[in-house]
């Protein structure tokens, strides 16, 4: 009976989303974008619709195998005084079967301010540092969009006073960041979650004043000729949450005060890239450190044809072992990208993940091809193989999917 | 005696000029052509790229450029997409070198990503088009060895006709054959010969405009691939220069701004 009251309140909220979906392109298209005496304005983002499915039944009750589910971001774009000013929104909804994965969230909303070679932003946004492909280890200021992306590519907006300077030895960033953002995981019909469900007041902070503790960030960047390296350090609430008991025996989530300190580097030696990113993290309750490295090497146009090869291998070590979050402890990745360079812009990606010292693997593969000049088809795959039952990926190990996509950019 | 003196002199003169071997008049042209259109200091330009495939049809991206000329080294350019709507914001910061290989940035928007790549693909093609990443690059003089080949009017144009090697083994090319404005070193035409050294396409340039009196910028460009019957126009308008760029419009910020 519950669960047919839910399947109803879906379709409600999944005709209304088609609706919108059907009718946005028409809408946003009716807005041109304009520009004239420094100032310039653009509506751009994408609808689209997915279709993920699960190829095994879930290991917990209610999980459910298909999801059909829609997707908005709509983006704004105000610049004037020549670019100087401008203010930027980047919003994301989407409407799907599981009711936490059917989510919204400001991705950016920011004023910034130019001038020479420094720049302030106010407001939502979002970073990214780092280098290598399969891990994101450097990369620390926003919150991972966790029913979004298993793998952690997607990020929540994150409230913050930037201050940017560029210099001849390179760039100097520092970050104010007032509010935390939790890491918000599946709900009971969903894939890819723990046996229990983990509800937003199942969450502990080590600092009394929980989200509203602000955390601080500073990096420095330069290059210097095949060399791009980036140090960085931040202090605050950790974004990566741990997975603690309480005295009652309910599983709780942990955000603890981390002080973490990152390198990044890239050498770009011909068609090789040479990359690093190692972490140190240190607070009360654990210290740790973390490393990815490896090389990304490129055959480009291939027997004159326009087709690249780029071949991907890394090594990931992180010290906390099966605890790892990511189970990324001892791991080696290896992917191939092939990139035809037509005119549809045909793209795949096979990637594997190998525990070097268990079963564990997993496989990806992601495809991509625009049709027309603003649609574009996706698909995606993930299969998990052989998890060890130590490593936290056992939890998903029925998980594996394949899913279709189809968005319409304007 | 006089005249003796006169008519040696100028025998003398024509003998020197004959003497310069093909390979001086080459570089010589390619340097005047360079001197001439140095001073430009900045421009900013959008383009309009059509691509047309065998069947004839077409399509249609947008971009935007901008140039920052630099005499010691290279210049630094940056190139936003605008479209296809997939790849809106998706731009490259590129700082080339007289010598060695350039510098080169890759904006991912989506990601918020900035990303070194490699400047080593020079001979795939240019967002799917009939234009390799290398004819789209800053022209820099040390990049080719040149060889005069002759005179020639070609549609009413007095021209050079220029033969020049790219130095980079990473070139797809054997050689390019390139007619200059006798005039203004403006190009006219170039054609293309693959790594067998068949003909490959042929780059006509349209509808020159100048700038500032001397900078000459073609309006159209249009490549023709004879082995596969592809053809891309690229379409520059809106050129405008002394924007007062300097490095600053050319660091990793500029680029993540310049994404819009």
């Amino acid at each position: 009976m519950k669960s047919g009251s839910n399947t109803n309140w879906w379709r409600r909220r999944f005709s209304t989303g088609l609706l919108l979906f059907l009718l946005s392109p028409a809408l946003l298209q009716a807005q041109d974008k304009k520009e004239k005496e420094g100032v310039y304005q653009e509506f751009s983002g994408y609808v689209g619709f997915d279709y993920r499915y699960f190829f095994s039944d879930g290991l917990y009750p209610d999980q459910k195998n298909s999801f059909p589910s829609l997707v908005l971001q709509p983006e704004y774009l105000y610049e004037w005084n020549n670019g100087n000013d401008r203010l930027k929104f980047i919003g994301f909804g989407r409407l799907d079967r599981d009711s936490r994965r059917t989510h919204f969230d400001i991705r950016e909303l920011y004023y910034q301010k130019v001038s020479g070679n420094w720049e302030v932003s106010l407001g939502l946004k979002k970073i990214f540092w780092g280098v290598t492909e399969s891990a994101h280890l450097v990369d620390i200021i926003n919150q991972t969009d966790f029913v979004e992306s298993f793998d952690g590519e997607e990020k929540l907006g994150q409230p913050m006073a930037q201050f940017s300077y560029t210099s001849g030895i390179g760039t100097f960033d520092l970050f104010y960041l007032p509010y935390f953002r939790k890491r918000v995981f599946p709900g009971s019909r969903g894939r890819l979650r723990t046996p229990f469900i983990i509800g937003s007041s199942d969450v502990a902070f080590e600092s009394v004043a929980e989200e509203t503790r602000p955390s601080f960030a500073a990096r420095w960047s330069t290059f210097t000729g095949p060399f791009d390296i980036g140090v960085s350090h931040f202090h605050g609430t950790g974004r990566e949450p741990f997975f603690r008991t309480t005295p009652n025996g309910e599983f709780e989530l942990f955000y603890g005060v981390i002080d973490q300190t990152g390198l990044d580097i890239q050498a770009t030696t011909g068609s090789i890239l040479w990359k690093l990113e190692t972490i140190v993290r240190k607070s009360d309750f654990q210290d740790m450190w973390a490393l990815a490295a490896g090389i990304e090497y490129t055959f480009y146009n291939i027997n004159d044809k326009g087709l690249d090869i780029g071949i991907v291998a890394e090594y990931l070590h992180d010290d906390r072992g099966v605890l790892s979050f990511s189970s990324l402890d001892n791991d080696i990745f290896s992917g191939a990208r092939f990139a035809f360079n037509d005119t549809q812009s045909t793209e795949f990606l096979i990637g594997g993940i190998f525990d070097l010292e268990k079963s564990t693997t997993l496989w990806s593969v992601e495809g991509s091809r625009r049709f027309g000049n603003s649609w574009k088809g996706e698909i995606e795959m993930r299969l998990f193989n052989n998890v060890d039952p130590t490593e936290f990926l056992n939890v998903v190990r029925e998980d594996s999917f394949l899913q279709f996509s189809i968005n319409k950019y304007f | 005696m006089k005249k003796l003196v006169y008519t040696f002199a100028t025998l003398l003169t024509a003998l020197s000029l004959s003497a310069q071997s093909p390979e001086a008049r080459g570089l010589e042209i390619a340097k005047a052509a360079d001197a001439y259109d140095q001073g430009f200091g900045s421009s900013k330009t959008t383009l309009t790229m059509i691509l047309t495939n065998k069947q004839g049809q077409e399509s249609t991206r947008y971009m935007s450029n901008q140039t920052l000329e630099l005499t010691e080294d290279g210049d630094k350019s940056l190139i936003v997409f605008d479209s296809p709507r997939d790849v809106k914001g998706t731009a490259t910061l590129t700082f080339t070198h007289k010598e060695g290989s350039d510098d080169q940035w890759l904006y991912l928007p989506a990601l918020k990503r900035v990303k070194r790549i490699s400047s080593d693909n020079k001979s795939g093609p240019f967002m799917g088009s009939e234009f390799a990443y290398e004819d789209l690059s800053s022209q820099e003089v040390e990049k080719y060895s040149y060889k005069f080949l002759k005179e020639e009017n070609i549609n009413g144009v007095d021209t050079y006709v220029v033969e020049r090697d790219p130095v980079d083994p990473k070139s797809g090319y054997a050689r390019q054959v390139v007619w200059y404005n006798k005039e203004n070193y403006r190009l006219e035409k170039m054609d293309f010969y693959d790594r067998k050294n068949a003909l490959l396409k042929t780059l006509t340039y349209g509808n020159y405009e100048v700038y500032k009196e001397k900078h000459w910028r073609a309006g159209e460009m249009n490549m023709v691939n004879h082995q596969t019957g592809k053809k891309t126009k690229l379409l520059f308008e809106d050129y405008v220069f002394d924007l007062g760029f300097t490095d600053n419009d050319f660091s990793q910020n500029s680029l993540r701004r310049a994404s819009r």
